[in-house]
């Protein structure tokens, strides 16, 4: 009997509609967890560089993490890996909800698909018993309605079910796959289970999870709720509100967006509205949101109430989460936050990414304003903000007319569209677009995170390190106080001393090598919570969390039973952070791909960034081109990825 | 019969806080493990979140007794616009549904208020505070306390009727 992990995957050729119950190599946990890990390690086994997103070849795998469906707090998520149509690199979108616990509780670690199904179908995993059922009368539903409808169809609650809306089964790039509250949206993965022909995965689970230290556990857990506890009645000081507690940034609760609003940009990435939180916006956001939002909710097993039922008159109910309240309001310059609400939830149900999808829209606007996309790709486009973006929203979904080419994302649209369209996709990463905020000084970690973050998303690799300098030394010396949760005594001492201004400020203070220091605990953080299958708002996103490189070898330890210290953690962070890499570097990652947009900071210090960049990739054993060494995977046991770069030619025999 | 104080144990659930996470479920069904925390599995819970979150309904409900037959009707309550079967607020477990069935055996479960701890393992859960624990004492009848002989006989008896059960005996001590 195994502790924590279940020990089978669900392989599922939907080309031939086998399905299989396969038992894992129990070793692979002691290398790579679970979650992210082992679905690296799959992929990088099974997916050769030649395999494109839209091939059958290509996988989807639903990983759920490695203490998942134990007691743990907050451990609840779906690690969802696969090819990027966007990015054509390793997508590894996440989402909470109850999907993943319940997986594990039918007795399964991931379900594995590959091939594509010749009809629309759904899965229905019912313990052991698994089937490939007709989802032609799915086929267009929104992505709530159809988890509604699978739910009613089998007749029981209790099932879990995640779903792919119209922008999925159209392949629309920035496609999510939605669960209740939660989505996994970033990198296109839902456009994978479109092209696989799944309309939705559902899920129902009597089987027991074991643990192996069951008191031990059992205690741990009570201290990371008491934690959460006290931690509620002592926010971080000195930091704005959405930073200040736990979870995701909680904005389904708080009303006050001053912050975002001002400092984000608004439209395509552009203006920043410096004075438009007025006194009136906030009297009217407090009372919109208050009037939509019905009820706080949490996922499974979670004491943080990150999302919200959303339900306004004349529309059907849904639940949102984090920025996306904001996103399309600041993408279409529309002032009144219902439009945000209601769009969202026709988003919701087409199932889009609501961090790219109104960049998109936005720019869309901006090309035809330039006169680079003409008048007759607007035809029947109403005049008004809201109108027009909900018309342009229909027609990337559907794919209709200058629609079809939208729905590629703006980086592979501008390629499309030319005639200088390429200049208006400026905020991506990695072909992919990225938050609105453009700043004035460079940050050195900020530049080293959105560089060569391989989730292409800075929330997903921010977190452990505080976003800016504290004002005062009081202020520093109160908050080193109680952080221990640094790996090392010395991050406090870059903390205290980094001041606003002056000699110790950015961008030359954190230096080069503390820079690399800050951005390798904070991705340790989040590489270990996705393979363990934690939540980052618990974690590895909000300052001081109950969760640290300090107690999650004892917490793997007493739940699965392996041994485990701070060492081998480490060691095994290295080895997944090497993997996801390899893997890219084999499709062809390059240094030249690492950078944010040229507009992110107004300060640009090129040679210091390529210092950064530099030192980033020696302190991580990889060569100047980013390309993990001969020496440093065979370190981590890796030599099937050496040997593979060498056959490959990747590295040489040197 | 003489009067005797007796604890009575409540647990006040207030489907307002309710946040839907089922953490009550999780370290119910991981309580009752045998041995204790080494297994999670919800199906195993003696209470279940009654959750329709497009509705608004968040309501956790607790395993009571065992009952050998359904209801006649299947009533319906509407509560503050929102509608609820009578089976959502039942805590029976009964023929007409899975739950409060162990998932193996598909005996019923019942809720034993985490006998020996000082509050119900559930409400120590819920950080939501949709759980809370109280405790009052009350004036009752002193029921004569059953041997487990007795607790046998009656179990036999409701299932087979007392007239079988007396008929059995006085075969068996025949044969004695």
């Amino acid at each position: 009997m195994g502790y924590a992990e279940a020990g089978f995957n669900l392989e599922i050729d939907l080309t031939r509609g086998n399905i299989e119950r396969v038992a894992s190599d129990p070793n692979l946990a002691k290398q790579y967890l679970g979650g992210l890990g082992t679905n690296a390690k799959i992929l990088y086994e099974r997916v050769p560089p030649e395999v494109e997103p839209f091939s059958p070849e290509n996988l989807l795998i639903f990983g759920t993490g490695l203490l998942t469906g134990t007691p743990l707090p907050s451990c609840n998520r779906t690690v969802i890996s696969t090819i990027s149509p966007q990015t054509n690199l390793m997508a590894y979108s996440m989402m909470g909800g109850f999907w993943a616990p319940e997986l594990k509780y039918a007795g399964y670690d991931k379900v594995i698909l590959r091939g594509k199904s010749p009809e629309l179908v759904y899965i229905w995993i019912n313990g052991d018993k698994v089937e490939l059922r007709d989802a032609s009368h799915l086929k267009g539903k929104g992505a709530v309605e159809t988890q509604e409808l699978i739910k009613k169809e089998l007749k029981d609650p209790n099932v879990q079910v995640c779903a792919i809306g119209l922008a999925g089964e159209n392949r629309v790039f920035t496609a999510s796959i939605e669960q209740g509250r939660s989505s996994a949206s970033r990198l296109g993965i839902g456009a994978v289970m479109g092209d696989k022909g799944v309309k939705a995965i559902a899920v129902r689970g009597k089987k027991d999870v074991n643990v192996a230290r069951p008191l031990e556990l059992l205690q741990l857990c009570n201290e990371v709720l008491q934690y959460v506890k006290e931690r509620e009645d002592k926010p971080v000081p000195n930091v704005m509100p959405i930073l200040a507690g736990l979870g995701s940034p909680q904005e389904m609760l708080h009303t006050d967006e001053k912050w975002h609003t001002e400092n984000f940009s608004w439209g395509n990435s552009r203006e920043r509205r410096k004075d438009f939180w007025t006194k009136e916006i906030e009297d009217k956001w407090k009372e919109t949101q208050e009037n939509a939002r019905i009820r706080l909710i949490s996922c499974y097993n979670c004491p943080m109430k990150c999302g919200a039922i959303i339900s306004l008159p004349g529309m059907s109910t849904y639940m949102m989460k984090c920025f996306s309240k904001l996103t399309y309001n600041m993408a279409a310059f529309v002032d009144d936050l219902e439009f945000g609400f209601r769009i969202a939830q026709r988003a919701t149900e087409y199932g889009v990414d609501g961090f790219s999808t109104p960049q998109i829209m936005a720019f869309a606007f901006e090309l035809r304003e330039a006169g680079i996309l003409g008048e007759e790709h607007f035809a029947g486009c109403p005049d008004d903000n809201e109108g027009k973006f909900y018309w342009i929203l229909d027609r990337i979904v559907r794919r209709e007319g200058i629609g079809d080419i939208l729905a590629d994302g703006t980086y592979w649209a501008a390629l499309k569209i030319g005639n200088g369209a390429e200049a208006y996709a400026h905020n991506n990463i990695k072909k992919h677009e990225q938050l609105p905020l453009k700043l004035g000084m460079l940050n050195p970690i900020y530049f080293l995170m959105y560089s060569t973050g391989e989730k292409c998303n800075i929330t997903q690799i921010e977190g452990q390190f505080p976003q800016a300098p504290f004002a005062t030394m009081e202020e520093r010396e109160e908050f080193v106080r109680d952080w221990v949760h640094v790996p090392d005594e010395k991050f406090k001492q870059y903390l205290l001393d980094w001041e606003l201004r002056g000699e110790r400020s950015n961008p030359y203070y954190p230096t080069v090598d503390m820079s690399v220091d800050i951005v390798d605990w904070q991705e340790m953080m989040h590489y270990l919570d996705d393979a363990v299958g934690m939540c980052a708002g618990m974690s590895s996103f909000p300052l001081k969390p109950p969760y640290h490189i300090h107690n999650y070898p004892i917490i793997i330890s007493a739940a699965t039973g392996m041994e485990m210290d701070e060492a081998e953690l480490k060691k095994i962070y290295r080895r997944i952070r090497n993997l996801v890499r390899a893997f890219n570097i084999r499709r062809g990652l390059t240094r030249a791909d690492e950078k944010p947009p040229e507009d992110h900071w107004r300060k640009r210090f090129p040679e210091l960034e390529e210092q950064l960049l530099d030192a980033y990739y020696k302190f991580k054993g990889w060569n100047n081109q980013g390309i993990p060494t001969k020496e440093t995977l065979q370190e981590l046991g890796m030599d099937f990825v050496s040997e593979d770069l060498l056959k490959r030619g990747i590295l040489s025999y040197e | 019969m003489s009067k005797a104080k007796k604890k009575v144990k409540v647990i006040k659930i207030d489907v307002d806080k309710c946040n839907g996470c089922r953490a009550c479920e999780l370290i119910c069904s991981s309580f009752h493990a045998s041995p204790k925390y080494s297994s999670n599995n919800p199906e195993r819970s003696r209470v279940r979140v009654i959750r329709d979150p497009l509705k608004d309904i968040y309501l956790p409900v607790y395993a009571g007794e065992y009952t050998p037959a359904e209801c006649a009707g299947r009533n319906k309550y509407v509560l503050d616009g929102r509608e609820y079967s009578e089976c959502d607020t039942c805590r029976a477990s009964c023929p007409s549904r899975d739950l409060f069935k162990e998932p193996d055996s598909g005996l019923p479960l019942k809720c034993d208020m985490c006998d020996g701890e000082d509050e119900p393992m559930c409400v120590k859960w819920c950080l939501s505070k949709a759980l809370t624990y109280e405790e009052y004492e009350e004036d009752r009848e002193e029921e004569p306390k059953l041997g487990e002989m007795e607790i046998g006989l009656e179990s036999l008896v409701n299932r087979h009727g007392l007239q079988k059960v007396m008929d059995t005996i006085a075969r068996l001590s025949k044969k004695g």
